[in-house]
């Protein structure tokens, strides 16, 4: 992909001594939907991190917008236009729903309101929430504020890490269709599931990951129709 | 029986001084949370910090009485309680930037944290010794009274009197004050909020943009200046002993922790909690139990002043084996 | 603790004898050298080295709890108190009359207190709902009347008999070594108690629960006349070795002393010291050689696993409470037979002076510096810095007078040189931050 928005190339890296990324490219085209999905360990949540830069690269690139972001803090990369919705501890618990957008809009120095009317749109069962305790509310709906609060800085890519995990299938369907909506407003979305068949469906390309490097990569379609990775990842 | 009697005794005696004592608390207890909410420590050199700024107030206080500078009426310490808790606050944050920052770069155990704060107690224990000494210093000035117990007996006709000294009034009035001004800040501010956002979830806080060092320095400001002003107005009430400040540090933690640490309103709660518990059990109920047609053989006192820490202790102690997180549920963790 | 481990090389094995062999030479220096630094006082040096080893004794029962815990006591003067009760309790004569005043009556009354507490306890366990509150509200408000109509008229009754010098419940008369292990228990039953409570939670609830405890305790010694004559104070405890006075009545040692080139009144303080001295080493030497031995048993192998790695230990099954209670309960009792030990010293029972930062913070410093989770650094530690606290009271204000030479003999001048004691409260917090930051594992760090 030659006009990718996000391109990673060959990342190498990891926590301690031993490399979880292997060698890892990952890109996403403005508007797309793409999928990391693969085993458990495999380095689907350090790629998203490495790409966020929560994780110090030994080698490789991070492209975004065709301008190098590999030596900029997370921080940095959320001034740049990169939104990230971590899996587990996304929301403020014991600030209100509203509180938690206006914390996700704490960079912006100008008025966020139309945003934030935009946001309560897209998720109208915690636009009438607003004034109650994040933590209070459903996983389901807690999992819209944490998509919500990332959603403040008016992101160009929006990372997710696991997003459904821990909710019914019901919501789960419900979250998809949220970030299929949000990528048709032109938002570049990156993600990391567990529920593979459900995500590859939605996604405009997939990368299986397996070791940390690429296994597989290609449309959402594609990778569902092929049978060594349908027997292998997705259960037949 | 005589219930207005009975009344005016229990407010003079109990409800007036453990409002004042209980403001007081709530100020230190206020700190203490804070304290423990964003730094995620509990601080044992407050009691001392607290000692040392109102050293300086006492200080301030003399040399403005020296230029013949007072408040009329009003104690001459309220006007130099701005510049001693800038004085107290910038030590505060040489503190922090000499101690505690390392620690929270190392990502101690809060445990050793406690332990520096050991350290910093040590410190600002012997800068109060050496600039004002251990001795008894009593700083109040201005009128004494509001309203004294002879004035009330006239205005009333009743038997007992009910006296509210200034600085009682000063004492709710300024932690009134200064408990809204926190909740306002706390509430409706960018800073407040983002404060609060830190406390709640440091890593999130971290991802929105918000200063860490920002919020530790607004923390450490807020909480010194409550605890200058809970430590003046305990001096004020009583009179100012640097080894009493040390003792205050339990009812303090105490009350902290009633009210669930790292939770605000707990703090406040959980001072007047420990406050009238404190006064309460301490008083001699016989007068009382007079007016109202009983006769008593005792004093009717449950509990010796002496023992009065004691009380912190119990309910502090009941508050861990049944509920830990407090009456307000502070952190979990 | 296993989050300030320096992960450096081990140190010399020379380390440990330099650094106490430099201990060795400040006490020899305060005992021959007489100049400004130095008293050149056999007597005041061997006070000096008394006192360090009583600190070392608490310093070791800190370090049992720290060092192999990470627990936090910050009520360390609380249980050194109650430690020191033990001799009042077990060694001082009995008192006539006294018991006879009041005393079946006060039993009954400790008796309805604790019957009390178990009753609450009872009913906390068994019943749940309202009548879980309404049956302990009275059993509390029944239990606290029926306590105090017994223990009131008690106390009254014993506190008024002989007032001017006892107006206590007197001592059984036993030897007074025997009141150490007495003072380890007092101390160690009231360790259980907080332990439980507060062990298990957060780690600053137990440092908070026992800063409680410690205030209550010294509270409770000082006010309550009948145990021990409150602050009025117990003199004249016996001790296990000879008066000074019956030393100087006896010909023999007056011979002796003078063939040292000694007045017989110095001999017998230097002899006695020496005596105290000679007992308490063996006392710390006990202590280190039986703590050693647990550590290196099984017991002390998973007490180490605990510590390194609470979650992994709970993980493999260990009851880390469980543990932390027996570290914590065992290492009170040290701390309580160096109150016990202190009192024999002293022959004197004096509430008053029960300051935490003395007893409880103090401690805490010579075990930082020591060398935490190390037993020869905390006895190194408490030697160095109790030598250092008490002679700061004097190098204090002759440093200052030398600092302040160049301003003129004014107020400020005055005032600092009589500020000058009050130093060392500073430089002992300066010294605990240094270390802490510095060199986390202290002068001797753990093998």
């Amino acid at each position: 992909m030659d006009n990718a928005y996000l391109s990673a190339t060959g990342m190498r890296g990891g926590y301690g001594k031993a490399d979880i990324l292997n060698g890892c490219d990952i890109s996403v085209g403005r508007g797309q939907i793409a999928v990391i999905v693969g085993p458990n360990g495999a380095g689907k949540s350090t790629a998203m991190k490495a790409v966020f830069g929560m994780l110090d690269l030994r080698e490789g690139t991070v492209l975004l917008d065709g301008q190098d972001i590999g030596g900029l803090s997370p921080q940095d990369r959320v001034r740049r236009g990169m939104g990230f919705v971590p899996q587990v501890a996304n929301v403020f618990p014991t600030m209100t729903v509203e509180e938690n957008l206006e914390m996700g809009a704490y960079i912006r120095d100008d008025n966020f309101r139309d945003t934030m009317e935009q946001v309560y749109q897209l998720f109208p069962a915690v636009a009438d929430k607003r004034r109650q305790h994040a933590g209070e509310l459903s996983g389901g709906q807690r999992q819209q504020v944490a998509v919500g609060r990332a959603l403040m800085t008016r992101p160009s890519l929006l990372m997710l890490d696991e997003p459904t995990a821990g909710v019914s299938p019901i919501v789960m369907d419900e979250l998809f269709d949220r970030i299929i909506e949000i990528a048709r407003t032109g938002i570049s979305i990156l993600m990391v599931e567990q529920n593979a068949r459900q995500a590859l469906e939605i996604a405009d390309i997939g990368y299986v990951l397996v070791q940390g490097a690429n296994r597989y990569t290609g449309t959402g379609a594609e990778l569902m129709a092929d049978p060594e990775v349908r027997r292998t990842f997705l259960g037949g | 029986m005589d219930l207005l009697n009975a009344l005016v005794t229990f407010l003079n005696f109990v409800f007036i001084p453990a409002s004042a004592y209980g403001a007081q608390l709530a100020l230190g207890a206020l700190g203490v949370t804070l304290i423990y909410g964003i730094l995620r420590f509990s601080n044992f050199a407050h009691g001392d910090t607290m000692a040392f700024g109102t050293a300086m107030v006492i200080l301030l206080t003399w040399g403005l009485q020296a230029l013949g500078i007072t408040l009329g009426p009003l104690p001459t310490a309220l006007l130099a309680l701005p510049p001693a808790i800038a004085l107290t606050a910038a030590l505060a944050l040489l503190t922090d930037r000499w101690v505690y920052r390392h620690y929270r770069r190392i990502k101690a155990a809060p445990i050793v944290v406690v332990m520096a704060s050991v350290g910093v107690m040590f410190v600002m224990n012997g800068l109060t010794r050496i600039v004002i000494g251990v001795g008894e210093i009593n700083f109040a000035d201005g009128a004494r009274f509001v309203v004294t117990v002879p004035q009330f007996r006239e205005m009333t006709g009743l038997t007992e009197g009910l006296s509210l000294r200034t600085t009682q009034a000063i004492t709710l009035v300024i932690a009134a004050l200064s408990v809204w001004a926190l909740f306002v800040f706390l509430n409706r501010t960018r800073a407040g909020k983002a404060m609060r956002a830190y406390a709640d979830n440091e890593d999130l806080a971290l991802l929105s943009g918000i200063d860490p060092d920002r919020v530790v320095r607004l923390t450490w400001i807020i909480a010194i200046a409550l605890a200058v002003m809970a430590g003046t107005l305990y001096g004020l009430d009583k009179t100012f002993k640097a080894f009493n400040y040390f003792q205050i540090l339990l009812p303090i933690f105490a009350a902290a922790i009633v009210g669930g640490l790292g939770n605000p309103v707990g703090a406040i709660a959980g001072g007047f909690l420990i406050a009238f518990s404190e006064v309460a059990l301490t008083y001699p109920w016989k007068k009382v139990a007079e007016y109202l047609g009983f006769e008593p053989s005792g004093l009717l006192q449950m509990l010796g002043t002496e023992y009065k820490l004691a009380i912190s202790f119990v309910i502090l102690i009941v508050v861990l084996l049944v509920r830990p997180t407090g009456l307000f549920r502070g952190k979990a963790y | 603790m296993s989050s300030n481990r320096q992960a450096d090389a081990r140190p010399s094995p020379l380390r440990a004898p330099l650094l106490f062999l430099a201990v060795a030479v400040l006490l020899l220096l305060e005992g021959s050298v007489s100049n400004a630094m130095f008293s050149g006082s056999w007597n005041s040096a061997l006070a000096l080295l008394n006192m360090g080893l009583i600190s070392a004794v608490a310093a070791l029962g800190v370090n049992m709890i720290w060092g192999y815990g990470g627990l936090f006591n910050a009520g360390v003067v609380g249980f050194i108190g109650l430690g020191g009760l033990a001799p009042v309790l077990i060694s001082t004569p009995q008192v006539a009359g006294a018991w006879a005043a009041g005393g079946p009556r006060l039993m009954l009354a400790l008796a309805a207190g604790l019957a009390t507490m178990v009753l609450i306890w009872a009913a906390a366990q068994r019943l749940r709902g309202l009548s879980r509150g309404a049956v302990v509200t009275l059993v509390v408000v029944a239990g606290y009347v029926a306590t105090r109509m017994l223990f009131d008229p008690a106390v009254a009754a014993i506190e008024a008999n002989n007032p001017a010098k006892a107006g206590n419940i007197g001592g059984l008369g036993l030897p007074v070594v025997l009141s150490w292990p007495v003072g380890m228990l007092l101390a160690a039953a009231a360790a259980w108690g907080i332990g439980k409570v507060a062990l298990g939670l957060r780690s600053d609830y137990l440092a908070i629960a026992t800063l409680g405890i410690g205030e209550i305790i010294v509270a409770i010694l000082k006010n309550e006349g009948w145990l021990a004559r409150g602050v009025l104070n117990i003199t004249g405890i016996p001790r296990p070795v000879p008066y000074e006075l019956a030393l100087q009545s006896n010909p023999e040692f007056v011979a002796a002393a003078a063939r040292w080139g000694m007045d017989a009144a110095t001999g017998s303080g230097i002899y006695v010291k020496l005596c105290y001295a000679a007992i308490f080493i063996a006392v710390v030497l006990t202590l280190i050689l039986l703590t050693e031995l647990a550590l290196y048993s099984p017991w002390g192998r998973m007490m180490r696993a605990i510590r390194d790695n609470e979650v992994a230990a709970a993980a493999m099954g260990k009851d880390v409470t469980r543990r932390h209670l027996q570290l914590f309960v065992l290492g009170c009792a040290v701390i309580g037979l160096s109150g016990a030990m202190m009192v024999t010293l002293d022959g004197l029972m004096a509430p008053g002076g029960y300051n935490p930062l003395r007893y409880t913070f103090l401690i805490w410093v010579m075990v930082i510096v020591g060398g935490s989770g190390n037993n020869w650094g905390a006895v190194l530690g408490a030697i160095l810095i109790w030598f250092l606290w008490i002679k700061a009271e004097v190098w204090g204000p002759a440093a200052m007078a030398v600092l302040t030479s160049p301003l003129s003999a004014g107020g400020l001048r005055a005032h600092l040189i009589e500020s000058a004691p009050q130093m060392r409260y500073l430089a002992m917090g300066v010294v605990l931050l240094l270390v802490l930051r510095f060199a986390p594992r202290g002068l001797l760090p753990e093998r």
